[in-house]
């Protein structure tokens, strides 16, 4: 084949690919509300989804905490402003890497999984052997798939920030001898609800919505082969990871952009 | 039977921690619990400089905030800065003679104002004008001030 061709050929797939990821939603949508009806499915899901990311969501907030603590007290002794420490290391978290990184690693965790499960789940045909028993895979399988991302993530989110703030607490008061209420007072008197704390859990159900409509969509629009189903994984954890980040910028701009 | 007791014990459990995460973060880390008063009432400033006053800057009476800025706008008239200052309803006994100044915390922290209250007997009202302020002190202002007087000695 040619390149031209070739070139073409990638540009009508790709646009493919976006339309089929629009009608996969249209279709989820609907479904959305009826797997309300049944709870324990998402329970199950929100284990797999949510409990089972718990260990890596606070280890990682935990160390970016540290490194944020360090870096801060390292920035701000330039200017004799460790006091504003606790500040700087809330705002970064809550704002931004909170949702952002707690996004990353749940599409390295749960993302990543959730396809490779519908993945297999296709290539066993276990999928079209549900709709030959007039169960909508959809409703049964990918609906609680996604309520129980589009739960778990605010949650995450918020153990992540809390467990960085008080990482950053540890380096900056325990270890490094910033004074404790300092820390604490300058945090909370500059941290905003509405502004800062409000767009932070936005920013997670964002981040929510979409990593668990990729890493679904990929899984149930994988090829159904054992090389499909790799590749559809890998796809999750790359487009996932450069959604968050470009939405990231748009919601910043959009929320903080004018002040 | 007893796994799926687990399941559910695990997830209600990650469910609760993460709302007890949301709720730290919503009242113990950030100011929803401060100054957040339905019984406001609200203050204007004229000033020449606001210097760098924001709005949410605080309102700080010997120190202690009582408030924020809600507002800042340019009088048509007069060109001069107006700032309208949200105060907590429970302090409504702020003489008619209470001096506004802005002040900066520390060297290089942020700007806020500060009400020394005078000895009137009459007090603010919601709406009313605080006549006497003083203006941001702007660094740039005071350099040039020191090196001009500097030169003509």
């Amino acid at each position: 084949m040619n390149p031209l061709r070739r070139l073409g050929q990638l540009t009508l797939d790709a646009l493919a690919r976006l339309g089929r990821m629009l009608l996969f939603l249209l279709h989820l949508l609907p479904a959305l509300p009826l797997a309300l009806g049944r709870p324990r499915l998402i329970v199950q899901q929100l284990y797999s989804v949510g409990v089972l990311s718990l260990v890596i969501v606070l280890v990682s907030g935990g160390f970016v905490g540290l490194v944020l603590g360090l870096q801060g007290h390292n920035i701000l002794s330039n200017f004799n402003a460790t006091e504003s420490l606790g500040v700087m290391v809330a705002l970064s978290l809550v704002r931004e890497l909170g949702p952002v990184v707690t996004a990353l690693l749940f599409a390295g965790r749960a993302g990543s999984a959730l396809t490779a499960e519908i993945g297999l789940m296709k290539a066993t045909e276990q999928l079209s052997s549900m709709e030959m028993m007039a169960v909508d895979p959809i409703r049964r399988v990918i609906a609680p798939r996604f309520w129980a991302a589009f739960i778990a993530m605010p949650l995450l989110a918020a153990l992540f920030s809390m467990v960085g703030i008080y990482g950053g607490y540890f380096i900056g008061v325990v270890v490094l001898g910033v004074d404790e209420a300092a820390y604490w007072s300058q945090l909370v008197r500059q941290v905003d609800f509405d502004e800062d704390t409000v767009n932070g859990i936005i920013k997670s159900l964002v981040f929510g919505f979409v990593a668990a409509w990729i890493a679904l969509f990929e899984g149930f629009d994988a090829r159904p082969t054992s090389e499909g189903v790799s590749r559809a994984t890998t796809r999750t954890v790359v487009n996932t990871s450069l959604a968050v980040l470009g939405l990231d910028f748009l919601l910043t701009a959009l929320m903080f952009g004018n002040s | 039977m007893d796994n799926s007791r687990a399941l559910e014990l695990a997830v209600g459990g990650f469910v609760a921690a993460g709302i007890v995460a949301v709720l730290v973060l919503a009242l113990q880390m950030s100011n929803l619990t401060q100054v957040r008063v339905d019984d406001a009432y609200t203050l204007t400033a004229e000033f020449d400089n606001i210097g760098g006053l924001t709005v949410r800057s605080p309102v700080k009476l010997s120190g202690v905030t009582i408030g924020r800025v809600d507002a800042i706008a340019i009088d048509p008239k007069t060109f001069r800065a107006v700032a309208s200052l949200r105060i907590d309803g429970r302090y409504r006994n702020l003489p008619q003679d209470t001096f506004a100044s802005i002040y900066t915390a520390g060297l290089l922290g942020e700007q806020f104002i500060e009400l020394a209250p005078g000895g009137e007997e009459r007090f603010l009202a919601d709406g009313d004008r605080i006549a006497m302020t003083q203006s941001a002190v702007v660094l740039e202002k005071i350099i040039s001030q020191f090196l001009y007087d500097k030169a003509a000695e």
